[in-house]
């Protein structure tokens, strides 16, 4: 993929609030074994330094340093509450939407710090799409539901192609081109995920964030999904949450593992290539975890 | 399944494993006392004997596989498994290797000796004390004991060519012994490559407490 110009990040006309604490760089840090924590060869897309974050008075995650390679399918695993989908959304800036959230530490993407006062984060979210959990499409046709954030963002070209392209790169086109004004909420759990794939993919995303995108779904669903990610890799960076190990075995080239302190913070305990992670974890933790001893 | 239960059948396939090495271990020892006492009975005792010690490795081996489909095993767990399917394959091997000694036993029986028997009882206690230490150390998860049991393999493998030699010789000087000598040769080759196989078990205790997939001892035949 081309180098995408990162200045447009930051519009000269935006002001926006800083959310970062510059004090919470002062909690204590608990530093992983060194050696379980990759640092992968490919370029990284995303470089995380000590990054932080509270939700009010609670940490929930702390000290997070790692990259994430470009091109490439990284899984975030670990057990519930560990902070692994707060750690996904601190990649496109989507926890700002909360209140009373803070951020210590650095996100760098493409070498500019997200987090910086003059980074546009509607912009972020553009370049950093994200799909949720639940299939959330529009209360709107197949067509718009793809189309709407082209829309949205002004786009002035063909949208009938761009609708197109975004269907078969999401790997609908073929079921549902002959019925493209049907309500998208008619469509299977499978296929509405899939259309909300699409819709991410339409604003012409750099990266794209999947928080569990197969737990509300059956398992042909499920591998299909699987199947998109592989394809979609070749083209886009990707970065999935999941509760399901074999689902990032089978779908990632790396995985991180993250595990919850008593407090409630999350570490990043270990982090290698997927084959290195589910077959000879260095951390006694990671493998606890992953072979269903944990706790 | 809860995982209490596949801890519990991880551990069995594991115990199923080590006493198919027992009866491996049996039949190399059979084996060789049969062929130094010239007992037909207890030779074909070895030879009926490996269908029991086939059957027992594909039962392990089924056993491995539904663990594999129902549990989907990782790290740890998963390379225990693919190790005991290695070392099921090899132990089963040596078992076959055990089975041509015992025929050769019962072939030689009715031939007058050719030698005292020294160094090939020799080389089945080595390559006996190679099998039960890498089985020890498969189950002390003990890599270091491991590879010292595969440095064995080369004095396995000096007394082979010494029996190779020794038999060589009575072929040349007298040769009427070469049908005896060459029965002895395979008596000895089979031991060689039981003490190889071996090497093979001890590569695997490796590859499940390091993860890491290595040759430890080259043999020289």
């Amino acid at each position: 993929m081309a180098e995408l110009d990162t200045s447009i990040l930051r519009p000269p006309t935006m002001e926006r609030p800083d959310v970062r604490d510059a004090g919470a760089a002062l909690a204590p840090s608990r530093e992983p074994a060194v050696d379980a924590i990759l640092r992968p060869s490919e370029p990284a897309l995303f470089s995380l330094t000590d990054l932080s974050f509270w939700y009010g008075h609670k940490q929930v995650l702390a000290n997070i340093s790692m990259s994430f390679p470009m091109n490439k399918v990284t899984a975030l695993i670990g057990p519930s509450g560990c902070g692994k989908s707060t750690l996904l959304r601190c990649l496109n800036r989507m926890n700002d939407l909360i209140r009373g959230v803070r951020v210590a530490g650095r996100v760098e993407y493409r070498g500019q710090d997200i987090y910086a006062r003059d980074i546009d984060p509607v912009e972020v979210r553009r370049r950093i799409g994200m799909v949720f959990q639940k299939p959330n499409p529009f209360p709107k046709s197949i067509y718009e539901n793809a189309a709407f954030g082209a829309r949205v963002n002004g786009y002035r070209g063909n949208m009938d192609e761009l609708v197109e392209r975004s269907l078969r790169q999401a790997a609908l086109w073929d079921e549902v081109k002959d019925d493209l004004k049907q309500i998208g909420l008619a469509l299977s759990g499978g296929q509405q995920q899939r259309l909300c794939i699409a819709r991410a993919l339409a604003v012409q995303p750099d990266v794209i964030l999947m928080d569990e995108p197969c737990s509300a779904l059956d398992p042909i669903a499920t591998l299909k999904i699987e199947d998109l990610i592989r394809e979609l890799v070749n083209e886009f960076t990707i970065i999935i949450v999941t509760h399901n190990m074999q689902q990032a075995a089978r779908v990632s080239d790396y995985t991180a593992f993250v595990l919850a302190d008593e407090a409630g913070a999350g570490h990043l305990i270990e982090y290698g290539t997927t084959h290195d992670l589910f077959t000879t974890p260095k951390d006694r933790r990671t493998e606890e975890y992953i072979t269903g001893r944990f706790g | 399944m809860t995982r209490t239960a596949f801890e519990q059948q991880l551990v069995e396939i594991q115990e199923e494993m080590l006493l198919l090495g027992t009866m491996v271990d049996s039949a190399i020892e059979r084996s060789i006392t049969a062929l130094k006492e010239r007992d037909v009975d207890l030779a074909r005792h070895v030879i009926a004997d490996d269908a029991r010690v086939n059957r027992k490795r594909y039962e392990i081996e089924e056993r491995c596989l539904e663990l594999i489909a129902r549990q989907q095993p990782l790290a740890g767990d998963l390379r225990a498994i693919v190790s005991v399917l290695y070392i099921i394959v090899d132990l089963e091997r040596m078992a076959d290797h055990a089975e041509g000694i015992a025929k050769i036993a019962v072939m030689l029986a009715d031939e007058p000796p050719l030698k005292p028997y020294i160094d090939i009882p020799r080389m089945a206690e080595v390559a006996r004390h190679m099998l039960t230490s890498s089985l020890e150390a498969f189950k002390d998860r003990d890599p270091a004991r491991a590879r010292a049991v595969c440095n064995l393999d080369d004095e396995v493998d000096a007394l082979y060519d010494q029996v190779y030699r020794e038999l060589l010789t009575y072929m040349v000087n007298d040769p009427k012994t070469i049908e005896r000598a060459t029965h002895l040769t395979w008596v000895a080759h089979n031991l060689e490559r039981i003490a190889d196989r071996v090497t093979n078990v001890c590569e695997r205790v490796v590859y499940l407490v390091e993860g890491k997939i290595s040759e430890l001892n080259v043999s020289t035949y």
